[in-house]
């Protein structure tokens, strides 16, 4: 089970798939994304974040 | 389990619920400077892509009034019959990921936060850059709408602050704040920007490099304290004192917080719970040499909870987390797994080219630019194209639901996608592509974004011409593509590692946890490393105790074969498949060996940087004038130990300009733990640190205003008013200036200790026999720097340590777990699937001149002889990057690019000479 679904815990979720197990992935709010669905861009490259 | 009101299996996030939902809610999305509705997304792109019900804002749920949306709902998604589910599961682990809280708004009110509008966090900025942010990403104070001129950025609000509680530096801000700076630039090159900072804290990889184009770019950096931020008359008047004791003050249009990285609001809750501890900033407790592990066995923690960082940290600890996850739950592997699947695979050859084309507006990414309903219209009627489309974001979950039914319903088999970059998006319309029958090979990108709407952002008619012309060559190339086949190539279950410092041997032991057979090759004569030459760390924890405890792990673990006294010298193979010689050495004789394996983790470390020549100064290295390290070893010493009664310790020495070009993170931390071990030995010693930026990020800040109580003291200096050093042995002099003092002061220590940085040890070499790039200062470089930050462009290949980058042991063990769970996903599945876009060799046509063989990058394409014995060649399908140099070199044009052949890219060049009538 991974609590939080921000970006550390939705690499940790598809990771964990990845490697074959079954994960459970708990998010309080109605999205997945954390705060990093709501940043413009990333240092230092201004990728989008979406 | 809270409802959402919403059936997800019906709602086709068309948003038509929003638009007639009668009452108005603050857009938490937005940070509160927006208006949303009680049934909402948060945006477009969301994951599940489902609308919701606020429970707290809704008519129907508070009052018993309203349902609206119920009959405006075409697909009959609404649902208020839904009710809280509690559920039990059963798991065999938890990793805790919450991320982190906002730092009160009480912390934030001395500089005028809620009293005055154009006072905001650095996240509510970030909102007002964003195109789906409250102004579509025009940049206007939030009191008068009008566009600021001056902006000043406040660095540490709410970090570094025992006034709220929050002593540690959150490590993140520097960078934000000066990536927001630039974005603010762009958006108006007039706009005038000062950053008020204590220390650049920019010390990850490749960092000061952004900092110094943001110099270039005319933002100005400060250094000094914001006393306040007081309302004056339009503007608002920000009080400032400099390190001298001076005063000053500026007017401003918009003061932005740089917020720091609070702990979780419900971190004491979860601990709780879940049954680990905090430590004290509530933030989880961890180990230095176990740091994703909480003081509860079976549950391990990753991202900013951990402690405060940043995204490509984050991501690499959740891979870590995932890998020491794997190893504990083995027993479970591929159980209750549930594999996607695809509609069988539509056959187009027989089928006329029938192509459809979206255009996308990226939100006002692009369509604030380019004219997308025109370039939308200009594909009408053109050869092959059956349908044509446009979309506000077409990389949102509703509209490949659009792509998907467009491909059915008009029996497309060619789609040509004009939005942003492929690099990022391909992937998504490729899936699909697949889930809707069609070979994810019959799929074009044209880029708009990057090649019109950004870079002509002035010249609005030009760029839609531009995408008009990219348009159609993007169609008549897809006139011509056609599908290829998914390859699958078979895995060797083992690995290599090279090097065995803790790095490596983390690595190793990571693998062999979760079952797999690692072979570790060292240089030297003994496991250890770097790390060898460490006493203790910043915490206080022994290395020589961990490090044997760790060599001792290894050693007993039956599926981890080390040897030393070894380097590889050849490597051949691929992703799943390699083949490597190792040479060991025994005394004077050197004997090879062939290991097979199927990933490779590069750990091969980093060393001391001696430079001879310091800030100007020629060094000649004595008792007297030594590294942080000799220090250290000297400090820790066995029987009685002397502090130097006087010390000075020069940070940046070599580094970051001086002679090496970067930052190498550790000797700030370096210099405060041996400074502090100093005051436990000698508290009348004299410790003086000449630094540049103090970068103890993290919890080291905590160290380091612990050393400043305990007398040590730290004096910056800037490039242009350097220390002299003088003389050496007993007659040593430095001066420096004081800005304190505003002069020259001279000093006589008695020792002199030097902040060397650390250099990647071997990197040239290995680079050229593992085919992978190195970065301007030797590093290895990565195949993405945020998401992607422990794997290496060729594929099958990781890497973890100081080879990636100079760092702390925390974050290196750290980094090569993760590094260990990505190699092992390979292992886990038994095979690889190959890019379908690769080379093939037209075996009638190919003269055998092995031009090809000789230019292949990857190694990719070999000569091999055919059944008449003439010299052919051959691509080997699982290596081939698709970088196309064997194709456009071939002299008889024997060979062909998957994706790219003459004919598709000929017919892109012709299509650019036509010309078509908007």
């Amino acid at each position: 089970m991974v609590v939080g679904g921000g970006v550390a815990g939705v690499q940790a979720a598809l990771d964990l798939t990845e490697l074959g197990y079954y994960v459970y992935l708990v998010e309080k709010s109605a999205a997945v994304g954390g705060a990093m669905a709501q940043l413009d861009k990333t240092f230092p490259t201004n990728d989008c974040s979406l | 389990m809270r409802p959402r009101y919403i059936d997800a299996d019906k709602c086709t996030a068309c948003g038509l619920c929003t638009k007639y939902c009668p009452r108005h809610l603050v857009d938490q999305y937005n940070e509160g400077l927006a208006i949303t509705r009680p049934i909402h997304i948060d945006y477009p792109q969301a994951v599940p892509a489902t609308y919701f019900i606020d429970p707290e804002a809704c008519l129907y749920l508070k009052h018993g009034v309203c349902q609206i949306c119920v009959c405006t709902c075409q697909s009959k998604a609404i649902d208020f019959s839904q009710k809280p589910e509690e559920k039990e599961l059963s798991v065999g682990a938890v990793i805790v990921a919450p991320g982190f809280g906002r730092i009160p708004d009480e912390t934030l009110a001395k500089y005028s936060y809620g009293q005055h509008a154009d006072v905001v966090t650095s996240l509510e900025f970030e909102r007002l850059l964003c195109a789906s942010g409250p102004f579509e990403g025009e940049l206007k104070c939030l009191s008068d709408r009008r566009h600021p001129k001056r902006i000043a950025f406040i660095q540490c609000v709410g970090s570094r602050d025992l006034g709220c509680d929050n002593g540690y530096c959150s490590s993140v801000c520097c960078m934000y704040a000066i990536k927001e700076a630039m974005v603010a630039k762009e958006h108006d090159p007039s706009v005038d920007i000062t950053i008020y900072y204590m220390d650049m804290r920019t010390q990850g990889k490749g960092f000061d490099a952004a900092q110094k184009k943001a110099q270039a770019m005319g933002i100005k950096f400060v250094r000094a304290k914001v006393a306040d931020v007081m309302p004056w008359e339009k503007n608002l008047k920000l009080t400032f004192s400099t390190m001298d004791g001076s005063h000053g003050f500026e007017p401003y249009d918009m003061v932005v917080l740089s917020v720091g990285l609070d702990a979780p609001a419900d971190a004491r809750n979860l601990a709780r719970i879940a049954g680990f501890e905090l430590n004290n900033y509530d933030f989880c407790k961890t180990e230095t040499f176990a740091p994703l592990l909480t003081t509860k066995p079976g549950v391990f923690v990753a991202g900013a909870f951990q402690g405060p960082k940043d995204i490509p940290e984050s991501v690499t600890q959740s891979s870590a987390a995932a890998g020491l996850v794997s190893g504990l739950v083995m027993k479970d592997r591929g159980k209750a797994l549930v594999h996607k699947s695809y509609p069988e695979e539509k056959k187009i050859e027989d089928e006329e080219v029938r192509i459809g084309v979206f255009v996308c507006h990226c939100g006002i990414n692009i369509g604030s630019v380019v004219d997308v309903p025109s370039v939308e219209k200009y594909t009408d009627g053109m050869e092959g194209v059956v349908y044509h489309a446009q979309s506000l974001y077409s990389c949102s979950q509703d509209a490949q639901e659009v792509i998907k039914e467009k491909i059915r319903e008009h029996k497309l088999n060619r789609i040509v996608v004009a939005a942003c970059s492929p690099r990022t998006h391909e992937p998504l319309f490729q899936e699909t592509l697949k889930d809707a029958g069609l070979n994810r090979c019959l799929f074009e990108m044209v880029n708009i974004r990057d090649h019109c709407s950004w870079v002509h952002a002035n010249e609005p008619e030009a760029a839609t011409r531009k995408s008009m012309d990219l348009v159609r060559m993007g169609i008549a190339k897809a006139r011509h593509i056609q599908p290829l086949p998914e390859q699958t190539v078979p895995v060797t279950d083992k690995a290599l590692v090279l090097g065995a410092g803790v790095a490596g041997l983390t690595a190793a032991l990571t693998l062999a946890e979760q079952g797999f057979h690692t072979y570790v090759i060292e240089k030297e004569d003994k496991v250890g490393g770097h790390l060898q030459h460490l006493a203790y760390t910043l915490q206080g924890e022994k290395v020589s105790t961990v490090l044997s405890d760790l060599a001792d792990k290894v050693k007993k673990n039956k599926k981890i074969e080390v040897f030393t006294n070894s380097e590889l010298t050849a490597v051949s193979g691929f992703v799943g498949n390699f083949s490597s010689v190792v040479a060991n050495r025994k005394g004077k004789s050197t004997s090879e060996m062939t290991i097979d394996h199927g990933v490779i983790i590069v750990a091969t470390g980093g060393r001391e940087h001696r430079p001879e020549l310091v800030l100007g100064n020629q060094i000649k290295y004595s008792d007297a004038i030594v590294t942080q390290r000799e220090l250290e070893q000297r400090l820790a010493g066995k029987g009685k130990v002397k502090a130097p009664k006087s010390v000075v310790m020069v940070q940046c020495a070599g580094s970051r300009g001086d002679d090496l070009n970067y930052c190498s993170k550790v000797c700030c931390s370096h210099a405060v733990k041996n400074a502090l071990k100093i005051k436990e030995l000698d508290p009348a010693s004299q410790v003086v640190v000449l630094y540049r930026d103090m970068r103890t990020y993290g919890y080291a800040e905590d160290a380091y205003r612990e050393a400043r109580e305990k007398g040590v003291v730290f004096i910056p200096y800037s490039l242009d008013n350097k220390p002299v050093i003088k003389g050496s042995g007993k007659k040593m002099t430095v001066t420096f200036h004081d800005p304190i003092l505003r002069e020259e002061v001279s000093m006589n220590p008695e020792l002199i200790a030097l902040s060397v940085g650390i250099v990647p040890e071997g990197t040239e070499e290995l680079s050229k026999l593992l085919k992978i790039p190195v970065n301007e200062d030797k590093f290895y470089l990565e195949a993405h720097v945020k998401l992607r930050p422990v794997e290496l462009p060729v594929s099958g290949v990781y890497v973890c340590g100081l080879a990636h980058s100079p760092k702390p042991v925390d974050e290196i063990i750290v980094q090569a777990q993760a590094a260990a769970a990505k190699a092992s996903i390979p292992l886990v599945k038994g095979c690889v699937s190959v890019e379908p876009t690769v080379s093939s060799v037209d075996k009638e046509e190919c003269i055998g001149c092995g031009l090809c063989e000789s230019l292949c990058p990857y190694q990719a394409i070999r000569i091999v002889k055919d059944e008449n014995g003439k010299r052919k060649a051959e691509t080997i399908t699982a290596s081939c990057k698709g970088c196309g140099i064997c194709a456009s070199h071939c002299p008889v044009f024997a060979i062909s690019m998957g994706g790219f052949t003459d004919e598709q890219i000929t017919a892109q060049i012709t299509a650019f000479g036509e010309t078509k009538e908007a």
